[in-house]
């Protein structure tokens, strides 16, 4: 398959702790097609953040890879020395940190940061300069040129979001990796953002890998979601299906605690009731059966994740004939 | 009473000023919104309130008593009936300290040393929906949402009577966004809590916000009802705002009103309505500056507003 840029396949990862392993990511497989943009939803914990740290390999020193691979254009890159994996990063991946922090240095100035980043360019410094503006501007931050010499906790919360994603984006990359990048934005601005990652996976034909809570912004962004719960993959498939045929009792539920689908003021909001099991104590069966309204004597097995129909996979037992009799 | 009177508050960075002047008030069991542009100065108003950022003129009243520049003194005795929950929440937890240190730290500062600490740990973790082992761990061993978590416990330590809370359910997922905020709800009946909540989810603001304040270019530009502003937007900033929100629909068709250009500067502020060169509703009047206007609770910043049914 030529037009695959990422595959992540059977990846299994844990944190050594005091407790025990904490099986963070279990069995973790799907694709991204070159240009396409996939969105990860999922409760918090789910291991999100520990998925996209693990394919950059910028992983905590508690963490462990137990198995699987995640091929970009072909090459595992959990075999990759550390020079290459550097090269790459930045370069053909581009990451958007969870914490805006993550990426800013506290004590460079935004504009010597930016200068930084295009350490491969062969362009003068007043040219750089110049295109590290540019990019400001094109985030919406009013007097650019001015605010390069500003240091990180001179912007808000949300300027320091988009400085982020400007940064990403200078290098153009064949992937983009944004975990919850636009939490501090209005919804204008928000808007403007995901217009502007539009263009670029247009422009450049770049694939992103968008993770968010913000249902409204799956729903505009993406092409393909991923549902996770605990560590797993539960659901995935077209957007519109996952938001209008939803698979898995999991992905259902969350879309029905979305505030936004409810027009009238509620003073209490819906919720999934019940616990987030242990990832340390991995109970057995469905990893959704202790809060699954709908679970089933033949609950106690774990449901593999199954190919419902081309593009739709699921891991639920309900979606197996045997199951209904 | 008033437990929160917020009049005229300025701040300015060097040449830059921030805040031009905000006022709001808000009464005890209340929940005020606080929304705006990104950069238009919401956390530094709710800063500036609990003296974390520097505030020139204006007056903030806390149940009565003039905090704004009041001396530690002062204020100590205050910290614990006013908290804060932060915008960045893994950058605000110290990360050398335990979860367990962390949440009982307002006990340690306050000097409350008879209390059972461990006690307190659990019963506050229980309270956001995290397993009391989590006590052991440090910050970078939570995920963003648990880690806000932690943030939300931490503020309501001390049963507070004012939460100030900058963006408190980002990254949480709408589940734990339901119980978080449900949570700060049932405080709110219970204990006569006021809240006064930044944030940029519309969703969020309409379900909980008894009445909201919009900010562009640091100051309000209109207040009023929630229920009334989502009805009837009168600004033409809250109005383009509001019809950005995407919808949990891939088939949604929204009308969405554009603003025109780019947020202007702080450092050479638009004659006339601020809001006029990137306004879709602009008439020749806008070049005059509007003023602060009142009528029926409804607060709004405007000379030409719009009213139900003015199409773009
Ligand atoms: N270094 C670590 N050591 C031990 N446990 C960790 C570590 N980092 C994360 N965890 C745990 O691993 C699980 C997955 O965390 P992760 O940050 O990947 O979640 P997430 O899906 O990104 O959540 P959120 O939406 O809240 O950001 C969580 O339960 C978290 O507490
Ligand atoms: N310490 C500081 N020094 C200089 N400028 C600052 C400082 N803190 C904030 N500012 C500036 O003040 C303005 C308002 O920032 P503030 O953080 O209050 O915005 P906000 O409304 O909370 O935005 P967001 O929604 O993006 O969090 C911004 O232009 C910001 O760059
Ligand atoms: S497999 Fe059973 S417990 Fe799991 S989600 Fe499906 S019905 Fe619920
Ligand atoms: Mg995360
Ligand atoms: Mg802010």
């Amino acid at each position: 398959m030529t037009d695959t840029l990422l595959e992540i396949d059977r990846l299994s990862v844990d944190y050594e702790t005091a407790r025990g392993d904490l099986k963070a990511l279990r069995d973790i497989s799907f694709d991204i097609r070159k240009g396409e943009i996939v969105g990860i939803v999922g409760e918090s914990g789910c291991g999100k953040s520990t998925l996209i740290s693990s394919i950059l390999r910028l992983t905590a020193p508690n963490t462990r890879f137990r198995q699987g691979e995640v091929r970009f254009k072909g090459q595992d890159l959990l075999q990759l020395p550390e020079r290459k994996m550097r090269d790459l990063r930045g370069a053909d991946i581009s990451i958007v940190f969870q914490d805006p922090m993550q990426t800013h240095n506290p004590v460079l100035s935004i504009g010597q940061q930016m200068l930084d980043i295009q350490h491969r360019s062969k362009a003068s410094k007043a040219e750089k300069r110049a295109r590290a503006a540019q990019m400001l501007g094109a985030v919406g931050i009013p007097d650019p040129e001015a605010r390069l010499d500003q240091f990180p906790h001179e912007f808000s919360g949300g300027m320091r979001q988009r400085i982020a994603i400007a940064m990403a984006l200078m290098s153009e990359p064949d992937l983009l990796i944004a975990d919850e990048p636009t939490t501090a934005l209005d919804a204008t601005l928000e808007v403007q953002i995901i217009e502007r990652l539009q263009e670029l996976q247009q422009e450049f034909n770049c694939a992103i890998l968008f993770i968010s809570h913000h249902l409204g912004v799956i729903a505009e962004l993406c092409d393909r979601v991923v549902v996770m719960y605990a560590g797993a993959v539960v659901e995935s498939g077209e957007v519109r299906e996952i938001f209008h045929d939803p698979k898995h009792p999991y992905t259902r539920r969350l879309i029905d605690c979305d505030p936004g689908h409810i027009k009238e003021r509620a003073r209490v909001l819906p919720t999934i009731p019940g616990e987030v099991p242990d990832l340390a104590n991995l109970p057995g069966g469905c990893i959704f059966r202790d809060r699954c309204d709908l679970a089933t004597a033949r609950c106690v097995e774990v449901p593999p994740l199954a190919k419902l129909k081309e593009g739709h996979h699921a891991a639920c037992w309900l979606n197996h004939k045997e199951a209904a009799e | 009473m008033t437990l929160l009177d917020v009049k005229n508050l300025k701040t300015s960075y060097g040449p830059v000023n921030v805040l031009a002047g905000v006022s709001f008030a808000v009464e005890p069991g209340e929940t005020y919104a606080l929304v705006g542009e990104s950069g238009s100065g919401k956390t530094t108003v709710i800063r500036a309130i609990a003296g974390l950022a520097p505030a020139q003129e204006g007056s903030v009243k806390f149940d009565g008593q003039e905090i704004r520049g009041a001396s530690e003194r002062t204020l100590r005795p205050l910290r614990k009936d006013i908290a804060m929950m932060f915008q960045d929440p893994v950058g605000s937890l110290s990360p050398r300290l335990t979860i367990r240190s962390l949440i009982t730290e307002p006990y340690r500062i306050q000097g409350m040393k008879d209390r059972d600490l461990d006690a307190e740990a659990k019963r506050l973790l229980e309270m956001v929906n995290l397993p009391a082992h989590f006590a052991d761990r440090y910050p970078y061993q939570l995920s963003g949402g648990q880690a806000r978590r932690v943030g939300v416990a931490r503020a309501l330590a001390l049963k507070p009577k004012l939460i100030l809370a900058d963006e408190p359910t980002a990254g949480l997922d709408v589940s734990v966004q339901g119980e978080l905020l449900n949570l700060l709800n049932d405080l709110r009946e219970r204990l006569g809590l006021a809240i006064v909540i930044i944030t940029h989810n519309l969703n969020v603001v309409r379900h909980v916000a008894d009445r909201m304040g919009i900010m562009y270019l640091g100051r309000l530009v209109e207040e009023g009802t929630t229920e009334a502003i989502f009805k009837d937007p009168r600004h033409p900033y809250t109005r383009c705002l509001l019809s950005a929100n995407p919808e949990p629909d891939p088939d949604a068709r929204l009308e969405r009103i554009a603003l025109k250009g780019e947020p202007p500067s702080l450092l050479k502020r638009p004659s006339g309505c601020e809001f006029r060169e990137r306004c879709p509703f602009a008439q020749e009047i806008c070049t005059q500056t509007p003023q602060w206007e009142v009528d029926n609770g409804h607060g709004l910043r405007c000379l030409a507003p719009l009213h139900q049914g003015r199409a773009a």
